[in-house]
């Protein structure tokens, strides 16, 4: 077991984990926190994403003890930032979203790129979530909303 | 981009035919919504499954002592721990052991399973399972399963299972587990005299449906009772499995289903519910089983087919008779396979008008995973093998693919098969709509293929739902209803219809999960069925309320008979209102109580397969592509399809189901494919096995939505969201042959296609 100490949604948390223990098992079954899903375990589906000091990262393959002294957001978190209702309105008004199985880890990942200004064009949004796979909407919503909210700049 | 014509049937209140926000938008959104691995019970344990490594094998022995000796291991089950029932089974033919039983017989077959108080501890405990096996001879495709002297995956006598609902099934026949066909009219006699023949062999791969939540169950013994938290998409007829299998009353399961992390098929019927149940019930406590990736690729999958077909037609390009043998490979257990073998078989002749068609469909074990349903099944697998025949009829007899479809095309009311229903959508109106939603008319410049096809998929599956509506003292209403939201969406339209029908407005109804005691029966969701038959049984039974509410208001104005008007929630009679709640608040004296209706839908006839189905799903696609030569490269650049809906309850729902049929279709054309060799599934992850990106959408896509008002289903809609996939497969495939690239294969990989471009011979045969 190490200690390790993290910023969780902007709460200094500590706790002991082993060696080998993956971010994604510890916030879902240690913590609570069930908002990043696993599929496909190897880091191609990008439905494990939380941002690790703001930039998205596969909590599936990302060790625990790697997070040590560093920012970790899960939706639970974002959730209660202001540039949340930006991105989720636009999801919704573009019915981007229906089993919802990879739209938290789509959030995150979009308000990253948002945020540092790599989402400009279809191009680029294109490039930016091409590792975040979704079965059910085929992409058009998805690619609406976020193409919607570049055109508006970063905002908030 | 949407092309809707012709204006929409919107009723007084306006609910229906507005594209509302999803009502479940909020939840996914904020990761609130809750997925049955987000889920635990107290004292519940993890479980994990030991699954075989070989395609064929005799278990000789399993030791499970090391394992059992692990510090936080509960129990370890394996096949000797369910003697005590009739562990067998499978809702189409009882094939299929809870864990196996002195044999497997694919790779990934459950041989025993782990409860452990956590998932590291049960996974450890595998690994000291020591299974003692003895190869046996493998039947690893469909041509080995056919050979003459082929070794038998079964060979007992066939047991129907609960749900198979195709009348009687046929015996056995070597590997061939169920066979359906037809002949009609004289089809020898018109291919010895026709002008034109075209004839062909097409192979269709091994699919997994990738819902991105993987199977996953809690299962829960307590006071005589079963509870299960599961991905179920029919969550009725697995209540009806497991109470069969562990001899309990049907009251005595108790089924919940949240939402769904996508379900395509893959969650139909019974899944890993057996073996979860099993295993609580040895360890005497919860356990949650969640499969990862790999498991759920070998717990179900597309069926791999092949087809044998010809086309004969007369110099004009008049079609004349169709013959087709298909070839279903179910895998090592039934699962689905005897219905895709009879709707395939449906599918198969294509909905022309024909003056002979023989079709002769085989449901085919080999030892690898079992196979189930998957979006368009049946349809998919054949209709792009009818189109690219159509097509090369075209050619020869020089006349362009959409005349020669508007030439032979059935028309609404002609019949598609003998004592079924007739056709219910105007085909002829739909492939023009989609050929100019794609642009076919304009000029094509080099490499590039335009492809169109059309096909009907036989859609609802039975006939049998029900719903309740409460309209609460508040004003705000419920719906329940056993129809699983797996993200189509069927929480808002039930919403919408029961807002038309009770003129308030949709925000205001919730509509949750289900939950077998208390939800009434739906049948399943699945074959396109949800709005049309679950949303026909909302409707009526929103009308029971409404019709409670007209009663009260008749008191309330007894001069006003039926001039009374329901509208934003209110009554109206001559300028005065009175809301919802003073409604209620009259018929109960002081507040509460509540308005309940009920609404139901049962067969009309008998309800067998043979007089369906409720509806035809019309499956419609255009693609144009760009095929490079060179390297074999595919690129969709457009794509169009029709979702023949009779009404959109949400249009922009409607749209979105298109575009995600498409981009399924797009990885079913040009890149998913099961790689099996000798039984051994090569490509088990998502590193191997690709499914389309957001890098794969096409730059154009349009959907058209066709609003006839023609179907079955509440304010004359019908199902939709599996027609444009069989469509768009169909389509990909004739705008590479369109390019000049000879099509017998899917998917179209670069290889394949620069194989063909080049002239150059097949790869070797998977072995
Ligand atoms: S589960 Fe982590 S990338 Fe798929
Ligand atoms: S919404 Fe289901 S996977 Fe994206």
């Amino acid at each position: 077991m190490t200690r390790i100490a993290l910023q969780l949604n902007g709460v200094r948390r500590s706790l002991d984990v082993e060696p080998r223990e993956l971010l994604l098992d510890v916030l879902r079954e240690r913590i609570g926190l069930t908002g990043a899903k696993r599929s496909c375990d190897v880091q191609v589906c990008g439905t494990c994403t939380v941002l690790v000091d703001g930039q998205p990262v596969s909590s599936c393959t990302y060790l625990a003890v790697e997070a040590d002294g560093r920012e970790v957001t899960t939706i639970e978190g974002f959730r209660e930032d202001p540039a949340f209702e930006r991105i989720a309105g636009a999801f919704t008004r573009h019915a981007a979203t229906q089993c919802g199985f990879c739209t938290p880890a789509m959030v995150l990942t979009v308000h990253a790129l948002l945020r540092d200004g790599e989402l400009t064009d279809e191009g680029s949004i294109r490039d930016g979530l091409a590792g975040n796979l979704c079965r059910c909407t085929g992409y058009r919503g998805i690619l609406d909303a976020v193409a919607e909210l570049a055109s508006e700049g970063t905002g908030g | 981009m949407t092309i809707r014509t012709p204006e929409r049937i919107v009723g007084e209140g306006a609910q229906v035919g507005r594209s509302m926000p999803r009502v479940d938008a909020g939840e996914k959104l904020r990761g609130e919504a809750r997925y049955v691995g987000d889920m635990s019970v107290p004292g519940m344990l993890h479980g994990k499954v030991l699954r075989s490594p070989f395609p064929h094998a005799r278990i000789i022995s399993i030791d499970v002592s090391a394992a059992l000796a692990l510090p936080g291991v509960v129990a370890v089950l394996t096949g000797e721990d369910t003697l005590d029932i009739d562990p067998y089974w499978g809702h189409a033919i009882k094939d299929r052991p809870i864990v196996a039983i002195g044999e497997v017989r694919f790779v990934g077959e459950p041989v025993a399973a782990v409860a452990a108080e956590d998932e590291a501890t049960a996974e450890a405990a595998l690994a000291e399972i020591v299974v003692e096996y003895e190869e046996l001879p493998v039947v690893g495709t469909l041509d080995d399963a056919l050979a003459a002297d082929a070794p038998l995956v079964h060979d007992g006598p066939i047991r129907p299972g609960l749900f198979h609902g195709l009348g009687t099934l046929p015996d056995r026949d070597g590997n061939i587990c169920y066979r359906y066909g037809f002949e009609r009219g004289s089809v020898d006699e018109v291919f010895e005299q026709a002008e034109i023949v075209v004839e062909g062999e097409y192979t269709f791969p091994g699919v997994y449906q990738y819902a991105m939540e993987t199977h996953s169950v809690i299962a829960q013994w307590e006071g005589g009772e079963v509870t299960l938290w599961a991905t179920c998409q029919h969550p009725f007829l697995v209540r009806a499995e497991i109470a069969a299998l562990f001899d309990l009353p049907l009251g005595r399961v108790r089924i919940i289903v949240p939402y769904l992390g996508g379900g395509f098929g893959s969650k139909s019927y019974t899944k890993m519910e057996p073996i979860t149940v099993a295993l609580a019930r040895k360890a005497g406590r919860p356990v949650r089983i969640v499969n990862r990736v790999d498991e759920s690729m070998v717990t179900t999958r597309r069926h791999g087919a092949k087809t044998w077909m010809r086309t004969a037609a007369d110099r004009s390009g008049r079609l004349l008779a169709r013959e087709a043998r298909v070839w279903f490979d179910t895998g090592a257990y039934a699962d689905n396979g005897p219905r895709v073998t009879a709707t395939g078989a449906d599918s198969a002749p294509g909905p022309y008008r024909w003056s002979g068609v023989r079709v002769e469909a085989s449901c085919v074990h080999t030892h690898t995973a079992p196979s189930g349903s998957y979006r368009a099944f049946g349809a998919s697998h054949v209709q792009w093998a009818g189109e690219l025949q159509v097509d090369e009829v075209a050619r020869r007899a020089g006349i362009d693919p959409v005349e020669i479809r508007r030439l032979n095309l059935l028309t609404p009311g002609e019949q598609v098969r003998p004592g079924g229903k007739p056709l219910d959508a105007d085909l002829i109106g739909d492939i023009r709509k989609v050929a100019d939603a794609l642009g076919w008319d304009e000029p094509r410049e080099p490499g590039i293929g335009r492809g169109i096809s059309v096909g009907l998929l036989a859609a609802g599956a039975h006939p049998v739902s029900s719903a309740i509506v409460r309209l609460e003292a508040d004003g705000e209403a419920i719906v329940l209803v056993g129809s699983t939201e797996m993200g189509q969406g069927q929480r808002t339209a039930f919403a919408q219809i029961a807002a038309e029908v009770l003129a308030m407005p949709a925000e205001r109804i919730r509509c949750q999960g289900t939950d077998t005691r208390f939800t009434p029966y739906d049948r399943s969701t699945g074959a396109s069925r949800s709005t049309t038959l679950a949303g026909l049984a909302v409707q009526r039974a929103a009308a029971e309320v409404r019709a409670d509410l007209m009663e009260i208001a008749g008191k309330v104005w007894p001069d006003a008979g039926d001039a009374v008007e329901l509208r934003d929630g209110a009554a109206w009679w001559k300028g005065e209102r009175r809301s919802y709640p003073e409604l209620i608040a009259r018929r109960f004296g002081l507040s509460g109580g509540q308005l309940i209706g009920e609404g139901g839908v049962h067969p009309e006839g008998t309800g067998s397969y043979a007089e369906g189905p409720v509806f035809w799903e019309v499956c419609i696609g255009a693609a144009e592509v760009h095929v490079d030569r060179e390297t074999g490269v595919v690129s969709v650049r457009r794509t169009a399809t029709v979702a023949d809906v009779g009404t959109a309850i949400n249009p922009l729902l409607v749209e979105r189901q298109d575009e995600g049929a498409t981009m399924q279709g797009i990885g079913n054309a040009l890149l998913e494919e099961m790689v099996y060799r000798e039984g051994m599934l090569l490509n088990d992850s998502l590193l191997d096995y690709r499914i389309p990106t957001i890098e794969d959408l096409p730059p154009e896509q349009v959907c058209v939505i066709v609003e006839n008002a023609d179907g079955p289903g509440p304010f004359g809609a019908k199902g939709c969201g599996e027609g444009a996939f069989a469509g768009i497969i169909a389509a990909i495939a004739t705008a590479v042959a369109d390019a000049g690239v000879r099509v017998d294969e899917l998917p179209l990989t670069p290889e394949r296609v620069w194989r063909s471009s080049q002239g150059q011979p097949k790869e070797d045969a998977k072995g």
